[in-house]
C-alpha cells in the first residue's frame, strides 16, 4: 500500500478575535486528525485557539496571493522565547 | 548551510536581453523585490532548483533531530530535557513547514522522502558528526544554528512566497535554538575543570564541521551566481563564512574558549578575522557518504519511516472505510 | 512532619514519577516516529509530561522541606525510591504499543486529576487543575489512534491486539490502594483508586469495542512499582537518564 496522507491547509484564529489566517499545511488522513495535527503542530498548544482546516485540494484560488503566517508560541513554554535566555552585552547580538 | 552547493541546471546566467519575454517578465518581478507564487509561471530551472534547495534544508532539518535527540534521554536537569525535547521537536517542524513549501512546486512529500532514503537527496554535512558529550548539544546550537540563521535570516526575503514564509517562522525558533547552545556552554564554562573541558573539546571538535556548511568558495560558480538572480541565495558561502566567524569570535572569547585554528586573527585593513582554510578533502568526503555518522544517520532515518508504514496505513485505510460508510449518499 | 504531609508527599512523588518517566519513555520517539506530524504530537505528550513530573516532584520537595529540588529526585535516586507505575516503565515497542500504553495511563490518569481538583490540599487542586487540561487532550488524542489502529487494517489491529494483551496485566495496579491511599482518601486529599475503576472501565470498554479490540477476560496484576519494586526496565532507564549526574557529581548544569 502506501498512499500518502492527504495535504491540509490550516487557519488559525487567536484569542484575540482576529480572523483565522492560514498558518500553513499538514499532512492527514482526515479531517479529524487534520485538526488534532494542526492544533499540535501549528499552535504548540496554545489553549483557546479556532482552528480551521480545509483540504488543499478543495481550495479554490482566484490567484495566489496568501497572507504571511502567524506565529504563536504557546505561552507556556517560556524557553522556546529567546528571551528566556540571558546573553551578557558584550556577546553581540544572537 | 542546511542546503549547500545546489546545482541549478544553468550553464551561465542569462541576461534579460537573452530571455523569451515570459522569462524575462518573471525575471524582472524578482529584480523589483516581488514574491513568486504556486502556480505562477516559472523557468523549469527555477522550480527544479528551489525543489533541491528547499527538500535539501528539510531533509536536513529532520536528519539534524537525530544527533542531538540522542542526548533527550541524557539531558542532565529537567529543565534542560524540557527545553532540548521542545528545540528538537522544532526541528522536526521545521522540517514540516520546509516539505510543505517544496510540495507547492509539484512534489510529494514520500517522493522527497523516496529519494533522502535512497541517497540521491542531500541533507547538510553538519549532521554527519557525532554528539559525544553534553557540551555538543550547547555547541550544535551555538555553532551549527548560529550558521543556519546566517542564510536563514535572508531567506525570508527569497523570491518564492512559500519558502519565505516558512523561512519566518523558522526564524523566530532558531533564534531561541542559538540562545540555548549558547547557555549550556556558558553554565560550562562556569562550573567545573571538566565541564571546562568538555566545552573546549566539543569546541575543537565542531568549529571546523561548522565552517564547513557553509559550503566551499562559490565567487565562480555558475549555480550561486543563478541562484542570486534568483534570490533564492543572496550571500557568497565566502561572505557569509566570514560574517560567521567575526561573530563567534567574541563569543567564544567571552566563554574563555580558545578557536582551534592557529591562523585565527583579527585583520585590520579588511576589518574581519583572517582565519585558516578547513579541510575540504573531509567535507567531500562526507557529502559523498563517508563521513563518522552518514550510515547511522540515513538508517535511522529509513527505520523510522519503514517501522512506521503500517501505522501510516492503517490510518489511512481507516479514514478510507469511514468516509465511504459516512456518506453513502454521495457513492449513490 | 506530620503524618499527614509525609503522605501528601509520597503522594506526590507517586504522580511526579509516572509522569516523568512516562514522559521519558516518549521522548524517546523524538526523530523516530511514523511521520512528522507525530512526532511532534508526541514530542508535546512529552514535554506535558515532563512538565507535570517538575510540578509534582517540586511539591514533594517543598512538603519535605530539606532542600532538594525535582532535580534531586529525578537524578539522585535509585530505582526503588521510585514510585511509578509499572505499566509506564514498560518499553516502547512498536508505535502502536507506545500509544496503547499512552491510552490506557491516560485513561486513568485524566479522572484521577479531575478527582485531585477536589482535593483538600489546595496545592495538589492547583497541579491538577492544570494538569487536567493537558490530559485531557492526551486521552483524545490516545482514544482516537487506538480506535483508528485497532479499526485499521489487519496488521494493525493484530499489532494493537499483541500491545494491549501485552500491556494488560500492568493496568491492575492503578486502581490497587494500599495504607497510604487509605490515609489520603480519609482526609480527603485524593481518592480512593479503586473509585476511580468505573470511569477508567467504561471508558477503555468502549473505546476498545469501538477499535475491535478484546481486553484479555482477566489475568494476574502485576505490580509493586508504588513501593518502589520495580521491572527490569527502570535501572536501565535511569542509567541513562542520570548519567551525567552520576559521573560528574555536584556539577551543575
Amino acid at each position: 500500500m502506501t498512499s500518502e496522507w492527504p495535504l491540509w491547509e490550516v487557519f488559525i484564529r487567536g484569542q484575540h478575535g482576529l480572523n483565522h489566517r492560514h498558518v500553513g499545511s499538514l499532512h492527514a488522513p482526515d479531517a479529524k486528525m487534520a485538526i488534532h495535527n494542526a492544533r499540535d503542530v501549528y499552535t504548540r498548544r496554545n489553549e483557546g485557539v479556532s482552528i480551521w482546516v480545509v483540504r488543499s485540494s478543495d481550495v479554490v484560488a482566484s490567484a495566489p496571493s496568501e497572507k504571511g503566517p502567524l506565529f504563536d508560541p504557546a505561552n507556556s513554554k517560556v524557553y522556546r522565547h529567546p528571551t528566556f535566555f540571558d546573553v551578557p552585552d558584550e556577546v553581540g547580538h544572537m | 548551510m542546511y542546503a549547500q552547493m545546489v546545482k541549478t541546471d544553468a550553464a551561465k546566467v542569462k541576461s534579460l536581453d537573452e530571455m523569451e519575454p515570459q522569462e524575462r517578465a518573471f525575471q524582472e518581478r524578482i529584480d523589483a523585490g516581488q514574491k513568486i507564487e504556486p502556480k505562477e509561471w516559472m523557468p523549469e530551472a527555477y522550480r527544479k532548483t528551489l525543489i533541491r534547495q528547499i527538500s535539501q534544508h528539510a531533509h536536513s532539518e529532520i536528519v539534524g533531530q537525530l544527533p542531538e535527540g540522542n542526548w533527550i534521554t541524557r539531558a542532565p536537569t529537567l529543565e534542560r530535557k524540557a527545553i532540548l525535547l521542545a528545540k528538537v521537536q522544532d526541528e522536526a517542524g521545521h522540517g514540516l513547514y520546509l516539505y510543505c513549501a517544496a510540495e507547492t512546486l509539484g512534489i510529494s512529500r514520500d517522493e522527497m522522502y523516496g529519494q533522502l532514503h535512497s541517497g540521491k537527496a542531500k541533507y547538510s554535512s553538519i549532521f554527519n558528526y557525532p554528539t559525544l558529550t553534553w557540551a555538543d548539544i550547547g555547541a550544535i546550537g551555538w555553532l551549527v544554528d548560529g550558521a543556519a540563521i546566517m542564510n536563514q535570516v535572508p531567506l525570508q526575503r527569497c523570491s518564492y512566497g512559500p519558502y519565505a514564509r516558512a523561512m519566518v517562522r523558522i526564524c523566530k525558533e532558531e533564534s531561541f535554538h542559538q540562545r540555548q547552545g549558547f547557555d549550556i556552554l556558558t553554565v560550562l564554562c562556569n562550573g567545573t575543570p571538566e565541564q571546562k573541558a568538555m566545552a573546549q573539546d566539543a569546541l575543537n571538535r565542531w568549529w571546523w564541521p561548522s565552517l564547513m556548511m557553509f559550503g566551499p568558495s562559490d565567487d565562480a560558480s555558475v549555480h550561486s551566481a543563478q541562484s542570486m538572480a534568483w534570490n533564492i541565495k543572496q550571500d557568497s558561502n565566502d561572505a557569509l563564512r566570514q560574517k560567521f566567524v567575526d561573530q563567534t569570535v567574541p563569543q567564544a572569547k567571552f566563554l574563555g574558549l580558545t578557536i582551534p585554528d592557529p591562523d585565527l586573527k583579527w585583520n585590520e585593513e579588511k576589518g574581519g578575522h583572517d582565519f585558516g582554510e578547513p579541510d575540504w578533502t573531509e567535507f567531500f568526503e562526507v557529502i559523498a557518504g563517508n563521513g563518522p555518522c552518514n550510515r547511522e544517520r540515513l538508517e535511522a532515518r529509513r527505520k523510522a519511516w519503514d517501522d512506521g508504514a503500517w501505522f501510516r496505513d492503517a490510518l489511512t485505510a481507516y479514514a478510507e472505510k469511514h468516509a465511504a460508510r459516512e456518506t453513502p449518499a454521495a457513492a449513490a | 512532619m506530620g503524618v499527614t504531609s509525609a503522605a501528601i508527599a509520597e503522594f506526590a512523588t507517586r504522580m511526579g514519577d509516572n509522569c516523568l518517566i512516562l514522559g521519558h519513555r516518549d521522548s524517546e520517539w523524538c526523530g523516530h516516529s511514523p511521520a512528522l506530524e507525530e512526532d511532534i504530537a508526541l514530542a508535546n505528550t512529552a514535554l506535558d509530561h515532563v512538565g507535570q513530573a517538575q510540578l509534582w516532584l517540586g511539591l514533594a520537595c517543598e512538603i519535605e522541606g530539606r532542600g532538594k529540588t525535582a532535580d534531586t529526585l529525578a537524578f539522585l535516586r535509585d530505582a526503588s525510591g521510585y514510585r511509578n507505575l509499572l505499566l509506564v516503565e514498560q518499553p516502547n515497542g512498536d508505535f502502536g504499543r507506545t500509544i496503547m500504553r499512552q491510552f490506557l495511563f491516560d485513561a486513568w490518569h485524566l479522572p484521577m486529576l479531575k478527582a485531585l481538583i477536589n482535593s483538600s490540599d489546595k496545592r495538589i487542586a492547583e497541579i491538577a487543575e492544570k494538569a487536567s487540561k493537558e490530559v485531557a487532550y492526551h486521552l483524545e488524542r490516545s482514544t482516537d489512534l487506538v480506535v483508528r489502529l485497532g479499526d485499521g487494517t489487519r496488521e494493525s489491529q493484530a499489532r494493537m491486539q499483541t500491545a494491549l494483551d501485552f500491556l494488560w496485566p500492568y493496568t491492575g495496579e492503578m486502581f490497587l490502594g494500599d495504607a497510604l491511599d487509605d490515609e489520603l482518601e480519609a482526609a480527603g486529599i485524593a481518592p480512593a483508586p479503586a473509585s476511580l475503576r468505573p470511569a477508567w472501565d467504561q471508558h477503555v470498554g468502549r473505546t476498545l469495542a469501538e477499535a475491535t479490540l478484546k481486553a484479555p477476560d482477566k489475568s494476574y496484576a502485576q505490580k509493586g512499582g508504588k513501593r518502589g519494586v520495580h521491572s527490569e526496565h527502570l535501572g536501565f532507564i535511569l542509567a541513562e537518564m542520570q548519567f551525567l549526574q552520576r559521573a560528574y557529581p555536584g556539577a551543575k548544569w
